[in-house]
């Protein structure tokens, strides 16, 4: 365990309708155990004794499962680490005296709320207009009432991986949600549940996805490096298929 | 409010069917300009007899209509999904992850593409145009009839160290746009292939490398054989 010290150059902006600018800060006494958030905790505790507005930023279970912290370090979402997200990065990844540059995720659909934190609620309209399934479900069903080849089965769980952070768009040059929109139509469609709504969930998810005014994919293959799931890119090609099949299927 | 023809992946199917069109089409241009190692009269009149007829055969000309318009869909559709993607990213970031995520070649197919297009206005200026509208010199066959000396213009053409220079750069940015450009297509239109990421990454990559290579390799004979 080693002390720390660093230069935070954060985006620092009051609401989503005034303009944004970096804000440079000095941080010491750090802990390398410490997650990326964390330290994001002491400069705020620093911030709030000096009688300075905290750095607002996105967070909920540091565990790495909820997806929602969203920022990018040093132009990379989530940080430098591979499979990672913000909460479980940790400082000892960083050298004493870096400057280190902290970004929201940007795009046109995630428009800045405050600082760090972006309104992702084009992520939830996607799944309103299809990401679902719609029958009765019930009481939880025996686990083998329905056959399913362990191959799809595995298929579909990585694509449900997903946990929605829109780290896929923040790295994409193109701000395309398409890893992120093919894993939740992969997710269901790969299954025989999501069987009965393939094409109309398809079609209505890319429809969306067109419309919250997301960019194209250019299969640069930069969201699958990104991604702290890292789920593969092959969805999006699936995406495609499913989305062209079901067009010509009328 | 489904519209498949607006939709960003039919726009972006037929940007790769045109894409994947033009490198069939490299592939039968490189066969045809392969003939040019053949030397003296023997290569000359080949090559002039391959060019009248590439320039009257009916099935030719149908092929060539779909290469102009393949060339203007794959501009168009590409320019105007480039122009979208900068809509959806209205403020940049201030620090680029640069290729630390993603190939050189997959982030710059825009410059790469304007830059062949440049290149394919002087190729045609100096060959294609030639051949119909200027003033060709003739080959007169043994036979007493007279053909347009394409041959004559290519291989001048490549006495001029700038214009081979040109060629050979061309030919890098053309194995730049492939290199990303073949796999990027065959994924958009949704192929799998077996083992899928390496073998379609191999195959994309010998393509993107071999048909530029083959092409460049002409003008350097062309122009080391005049020096």
């Amino acid at each position: 365990m080693t002390d720390l010290q660093l230069t935070l150059n954060i985006w620092r902006q009051r609401s989503s309708s005034e303009s944004g600018k970096f804000e440079s800060y000095e941080v010491d006494n750090l802990n390398t155990h410490m997650s990326f958030l964390e330290m994001l905790d002491v400069l705020n505790e620093n911030l709030v004794e000096e009688n300075k507005e905290p750095v607002a930023f996105d967070h909920d279970c540091r565990e790495g499962i909820c997806g929602m912290c969203s920022m990018v370090i040093n132009g990379r979402p989530h940080g430098p680490m591979k499979g990672t997200t913000t909460c479980q990065l940790h400082m000892r990844h960083f050298k004493n005296g870096d400057t280190i540059t902290i970004e929201p995720w940007r795009a046109k659909a995630f428009p800045v709320v405050k600082d760090l934190v972006v309104d992702r609620s084009s992520f939830d309209r996607i799944i309103q207009s299809g990401g679902y399934v719609s029958v009765n479900t019930g009481s939880a069903p025996d686990g083998n009432a329905i056959p399913i080849p362990k191959s799809i089965a595995e298929e579909a769980f990585d694509a449900a991986a997903c946990i929605g952070c829109g780290a896929c768009v923040a790295s994409c040059k193109n701000a395309s949600a398409s890893l992120f929109v093919s894993a939740k139509i992969s997710q269901l469609s790969l299954l025989p549940q999501g069987q009965p709504e393939k094409n109309e969930r398809v079609k209505k998810m890319v429809a969306q996805m067109d419309e919250e005014g997301f960019g194209h994919c250019t299969n640069t293959g930069a969201c699958q490096a990104e991604c702290p799931k890292e789920i593969s890119v092959d969805y999006i090609r699936k995406m495609n298929v499913d989305y062209n099949l079901s067009n010509i299927k009328g | 409010m489904n519209n498949y023809f607006t939709s960003t992946i039919f726009r972006k199917i037929l940007a790769a069917l045109s894409g994947l069109f033009l490198t069939f089409f490299l592939l039968g241009h490189l066969a045809g300009n392969l003939q040019l190692f053949i030397s003296g009269v023997e290569g000359q009149t080949q090559f002039n007899k391959y060019a009248l007829f590439m320039t009257t055969n009916p099935v030719v000309k149908l092929l060539s209509i779909l290469t102009y318009a393949s060339i203007l869909l794959h501009v168009v559709l590409t320019l105007y999904l480039a122009f979208k993607s900068r809509q959806a990213r209205p403020i940049g970031y201030a620090v680029s992850s640069g290729n630390s995520n993603s190939s050189w070649s997959s982030n710059n197919m825009a410059i790469l593409g304007t830059f062949l297009l440049l290149f394919i206005i002087v190729h045609m200026r100096s060959f294609w145009y030639e051949m119909h509208f200027g003033e060709m010199p003739y080959q007169y066959l043994d036979d007493g009839t007279k053909i347009k000396d394409l041959y004559l213009i290519t291989t001048s053409a490549f006495n001029n160290p700038l214009y081979t220079l040109f060629y050979i750069l061309s030919m890098i940015a053309l194995a730049l746009h492939l290199k990303h450009g073949v796999g990027s297509a065959v994924q958009t239109i949704g192929l799998k292939l077996p083992n899928y990421e390496k073998p379609l990454k191999y195959i994309a990559e010998s393509v993107a490398l071999i048909i530029p290579a083959t092409f460049a390799s002409i003008p350097i004979y062309l122009y080391i054989k005049n020096l």
